[in-house]
C-alpha cells in the first residue's frame, strides 16, 4: 500500500449518447495529499468523480485506487473510499446523531453510538444532534455530510463541489475540515469551480477543461506557466467577503475558534 | 460483501421504518380513502346492490377494499424510493461496501409492514361497521398471506415506478390504476350483473379471483379454483416485477 499513488488515473473517456464529457484523462493522486480538479461546470468534474467512487463506468481507460481497479472490482475500492457528493447526502427526516449511526451500521463498524458521539464533538454539531436533518443549515448538513463520509476512517474522500452553495463562513468551515483531513493522512480528491479554493487547500491542482486535464502541477508550478511577476502598485481594496466576514464577528452556528483569525487573503479572480 | 445482506437489509429497513413512525400521515393518506369508500358503498350505494347472497354488504366488500388500500399504499415506496434518488443518499449507499440488494428489500419490507398496518386499521373500521367472520386462525393466516402476497407484487411494480420516475408525481401516478382496477371486478357488484365485454374482463383480471379467494376464506367457505388463479397472477406479477426492477436497479448503479 505505501508505493505508488492512492488513485492512478489513465486515459478514461466517457460519453452520454453523443456528448463526450470525458476525452482521455489521466492523473495521479499521491497519498496524503490534496488534489483539486479544477473546471469550470460541465467540465466532467463530477463524471469523473463517478467514474472513481464505482457509480458509473468509463467507456474505456482504466482508474485504480490503491492498485485496485474501479471498474473489475468495484466492491473491494468500496472499502477504502468515501463518497461525499454534490448535494448533501443526508436524511432529512433522521436527527443528525441518527444519520450517523446508520452510515456506522451500514460499515458494519463496532459501538456506532460512540463514532457518532465523538464526530459530533468534532464537527461542533454536538448541541444539533437531536435535530431533524431538515433543520440544519447549509453549512450545518455539509458538515453533518463530511462527518458521515469520514466513519470507518476511509483512506480516500472524494468530495465533489463541497461549497458550492455554502455561504462564506460555511466555506471557511469546511475548508478547515478538509485541512485537518489531510493533517490526519487522508488523501482527498475535491473538485471546484472555485480558484480560490483549489489555492487555499490543493498540493496538486489539475485544471479539467473540455473533458481532458489541461494542466497539473503544484500552485507554484502553475504560477511559472505565466510570464514572471511585474510589481504593480495597485491600491488594496479589501473584498465584499473581508468586509462581511469582519462585520458579522464569529461563524455564526459554530464556535470554532480558528475560522475567523486567520482570514485567508482572497484572490481577486479577473 | 453479501455475508452482510441481512444485516445491512435490517438497518436499512430500520431507516424507513422511521420515515413511517416520524410521519405517519402517511398511513392516515393511506386509509382516508378506502374507508371513505367502505362508506359510500355500504351506508350509500350498498342498500341498492344485490350481491346475490346472504351475508351483509360490508362483508361482501370488505376483501375489494383490502385491495384498494394496498394499491394506494404502496404508492408511498415508489415516492420514498425517488426521494432516496433524488436526494443524493442512494448514491452515498451505492459507494459504500454494502450489499447491493439491501437498499431495495429495505424498501419494500417497509412496505409489507406500512400496509400490514393500513389493512389492519382498515379491518378495524369494517368492524366497528358490523363485518363480522367466523374465520379460523388458518383462514386468517391464509387471507394475510394472500395480502402480504399482494403487497409484494404490487410493492415491486412500486419500486419500478421509483426508479424510473422523472417527477415526484410520476412515481406515485402508477398505482392510479391499481387502484381502479377492483371497481371493474367481483369487488362492488358481482360480475354477472355486467354487460358481456366488461364481465368477461372482470372475471378474467387478477382482482376477481384474488377477492373470491379472501371473501371465501372469510366466510368459511371452499376457495375453489380461485385461489389457485390468484396465486398463478400473484407470482407472476411478483417474478416479472422483481425481474424488471433489478435490471432498472443494476442499469442505475452499475
Amino acid at each position: 500500500m505505501s508505493t505508488g499513488p492512492a488513485i492512478r488515473v489513465k486515459g478514461i473517456t466517457k460519453s452520454f449518447k453523443d456528448v463526450h464529457v470525458l476525452r482521455g484523462v489521466d492523473f495521479d493522486v499521491e497519498t496524503g495529499s490534496i488534489f483539486a480538479l479544477l473546471g469550470s461546470n460541465g467540465a466532467g468534474k463530477t463524471t469523473l468523480v463517478k467514474i472513481l467512487s464505482t457509480l458509473q463506468k468509463a467507456d474505456a481507460g482504466t482508474a485504480t485506487v490503491y492498485g485496485v481497479d474501479v471498474a473489475t472490482n468495484p466492491g473491494d475500492v468500496r472499502e477504502s473510499i468515501s463518497l461525499t457528493g454534490q448535494f448533501a447526502a443526508v436524511d432529512d427526516v433522521l436527527t443528525g446523531r441518527e444519520n450517523l449511526v446508520l452510515v456506522a451500521k451500514l460499515r458494519h463498524l463496532k459501538n456506532p453510538g460512540t463514532i457518532a458521539d465523538n464526530l459530533l464533538a468534532r464537527f461542533s454539531l454536538t448541541d444539533a444532534a437531536n435535530r431533524r436533518g431538515s433543520t440544519y443549515s447549509g453549512g450545518m448538513r455539509r458538515r453533518l455530510d463530511i462527518a458521515m463520509s469520514l466513519i470507518g476512517n476511509p483512506a480516500i474522500i472524494f468530495l465533489d463541489e463541497p461549497t458550492t452553495g455554502l455561504d462564506p463562513e460555511g466555506r471557511l468551515e469546511v475548508w478547515q475540515t478538509i485541512k485537518q483531513l489531510a493533517g490526519q493522512g487522508t488523501t482527498v480528491l475535491l473538485t471546484t469551480q472555485y480558484l480560490d479554493e483549489a489555492e487555499q487547500l490543493a498540493d496538486r491542482i489539475a485544471i479539467l477543461h473540455k473533458g481532458t486535464i489541461i494542466q497539473n502541477g503544484t500552485l507554484t508550478e502553475l504560477r511559472q506557466l505565466l510570464p514572471a511577476t511585474t510589481v504593480e502598485y495597485v491600491e488594496k481594496q479589501p473584498s465584499l467577503e473581508d468586509i462581511f466576514l469582519t462585520l458579522t464577528g464569529d461563524t455564526g452556528d459554530t464556535d470554532d475558534d480558528h475560522a475567523d483569525n486567520n482570514l485567508p487573503a482572497r484572490k481577486e479572480i479577473r | 460483501m453479501t455475508t452482510h445482506v441481512l444485516d445491512d437489509t435490517s438497518v436499512l429497513t430500520g431507516r424507513s421504518l422511521r420515515h413511517i413512525l416520524r410521519s405517519p400521515d402517511t398511513i392516515i393518506t393511506t386509509v382516508v380513502t378506502p374507508v371513505a369508500l367502505m362508506l359510500l358503498f355500504v351506508y350509500v350505494l350498498g342498500g341498492a346492490i344485490h350481491t346475490g347472497s346472504s351475508q351483509s354488504y360490508v362483508n361482501y366488500l370488505l376483501p375489494g377494499i383490502l385491495l384498494i388500500t394496498i394499491a394506494s399504499g404502496v404508492a408511498y415506496t415508489a415516492y420514498r424510493l425517488f426521494l432516496d434518488l433524488q436526494g443524493g443518499i442512494f448514491e452515498r449507499f451505492a459507494s459504500m461496501p454494502i450489499a447491493r440488494s439491501s437498499v431495495l428489500w429495505a424498501h419494500v419490507f417497509t412496505s409489507v409492514t406500512a400496509n400490514l398496518v393500513s389493512v389492519t386499521v382498515v379491518i378495524g373500521v369494517a368492524l366497528i361497521m358490523g363485518f363480522r367472520t367466523g374465520a379460523s386462525i388458518a383462514a386468517w393466516l391464509a387471507i394475510a398471506g394472500m395480502l402480504i402476497l399482494f403487497t409484494l407484487a404490487l410493492t415491486w411494480l412500486a419500486v419500478i415506478a421509483g426508479l424510473s420516475a422523472k417527477t415526484v408525481d410520476g412515481a406515485s401516478a402508477f398505482s392510479y390504476p391499481l387502484i381502479f382496477l377492483p371497481f371493474i371486478s367481483s369487488a362492488f357488484v358481482p360480475t354477472s350483473s355486467m354487460p358481456g365485454p366488461v364481465a368477461w374482463f372482470a372475471e378474467n383480471q387478477p382482482v376477481t379471483s384474488i377477492v373470491n379467494t379472501i371473501r371465501a376464506l372469510f366466510a368459511q367457505q371452499a376457495v375453489g379454483s380461485d385461489v389457485w388463479i390468484a396465486l398463478a397472477w400473484l407470482v407472476g406479477i411478483l417474478v416479472v416485477a422483481y425481474a424488471f426492477a433489478i435490471a432498472i436497479y443494476r442499469r442505475k448503479i452499475r
